[in-house]
């Protein structure tokens, strides 16, 4: 018998911290495994937010940096401008990357900055205690929003990727889910192409991931996984929302 | 014939894998991990058919798979 599955070798041994069933681990070993499958881990950099991956930088085996809450994608682009064969990539939440961070992710992408970045939505702050986040759902009760977010005070949820599709500077822009085992295949996929692309030199590449987080929604994660289906997926469905070699998608 | 391993301290029992395991031959152990998780466990091995599909699932690496 031959190992068809076992650990990457650029995610670290340690155990996380995530709660059980969190899909934050499932992305870390997406990502550990493109690294792992591009041969790039002695020359890869990664950036962690504030939030609940504040600790990324434990569970790869790559450099990596902690970055200021938002700040991921300037920390980025100092470090691939510094070191220009290192591949740079940043992991942030929707609180980090939507929210605080809005001005610098937008501006990354408007000067086409050649790094990946790895974007959570999760619908909401999951390291402060489940909070209304830019990407929560209409109607969905966390614990700013009790009654469920009200658009006439709390407005409309942000959808990264549509509004980076109108950057000209962003190269790559793909909306992905780790909710079923396609979904996770698809996930990966589109992760490695974001790494290629700064391998090769086309510019700003960001994926979005669709994700869950069991204990702050009050759910199973199993109950999340459909949750996460039936109520973001039509809010922000996948695809692939610019790919400047295909032209606009 | 395939062969699935458990890392049963590194478990948290989210049960993801018991909900995509196309035999439904993942259940979970009695005892409690040092975490204090009942781990995930495979009894009846001959019916695994090495798709790793639990594996892919697994948020925290704890499952390694033979085919
Ligand atoms: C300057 C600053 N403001 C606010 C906070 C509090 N804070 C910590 S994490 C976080 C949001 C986390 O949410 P998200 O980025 O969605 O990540 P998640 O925890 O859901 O993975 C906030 C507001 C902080 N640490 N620093
Ligand atoms: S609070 Fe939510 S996002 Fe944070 S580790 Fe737990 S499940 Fe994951």
């Amino acid at each position: 018998m031959a190992k068809v599955f076992e650990k990457p070798h650029a995610l670290s041994d340690v155990s996380m911290h995530y709660c059980p069933g969190c899909t934050h681990g499932i992305i870390h070993r997406l990502v550990a495994e493109v690294i792992d499958e591009l041969g790039i881990e002695g020359r890869t950099i990664g950036v962690a937010p504030v939030g609940c991956s504040v600790f990324a930088y434990n569970y790869f085996e790559c450099d990596m940096q902690e970055a200021a809450h938002g700040r991921a994608p300037a920390v980025a682009t100092g470090i691939k401008r510094a070191v220009k064969d290192s591949i740079v990539f940043t992991y942030q939440g929707d609180g980090d990357l939507a929210a605080i961070g809005t001005a610098e992710t937008v501006h990354a992408a408007a000067r086409g900055e050649n790094i990946t970045i790895i974007f959570v939505n999760n619908a909401i702050y999951g390291m402060t205690g489940g909070q209304m986040a830019p990407t929560s759902l209409v109607g969905q009760v966390t614990q700013t929003t009790p009654y469920g977010r009200d658009t006439s005070t709390q407005g409309y949820p942000i959808r990264v990727c549509e509004m980076l599709s109108q950057v000209e500077g962003a190269a790559y822009l793909e909306r992905v889910a780790v909710n079923n085992i396609p979904n996770i295949r698809k996930a990966k996929k589109a992760i490695k192409k974001a790494f290629q692309n700064q391998i090769d030199g086309k510019g700003f590449s960001l994926i979005e991931v669709l994700s869950i987080c069991p204990t702050n929604w009050g759910m199973s994660p199993q109950e999340s996984m459909k949750w996460l289906e039936e109520n973001m997926m039509p809010v922000y469905p996948l695809g692939v929302y610019k790919d400047k070699e295909q032209g606009e998608a | 014939m395939a062969k699935v391993t458990f890392n049963e301290q590194k478990c948290k029992g989210c049960g993801l894998c018991v909900s995509v395991c196309p035999k439904k031959i993942i259940s979970f152990a009695d005892n409690l991990n040092a975490k204090g998780f009942k781990p995930a466990q495979v009894v009846n091995m001959d019916e695994c058919i090495g798709c790793a599909s639990c594996a892919i699932i697994c948020p925290d690496c704890v499952i390694e798979v033979e085919r």
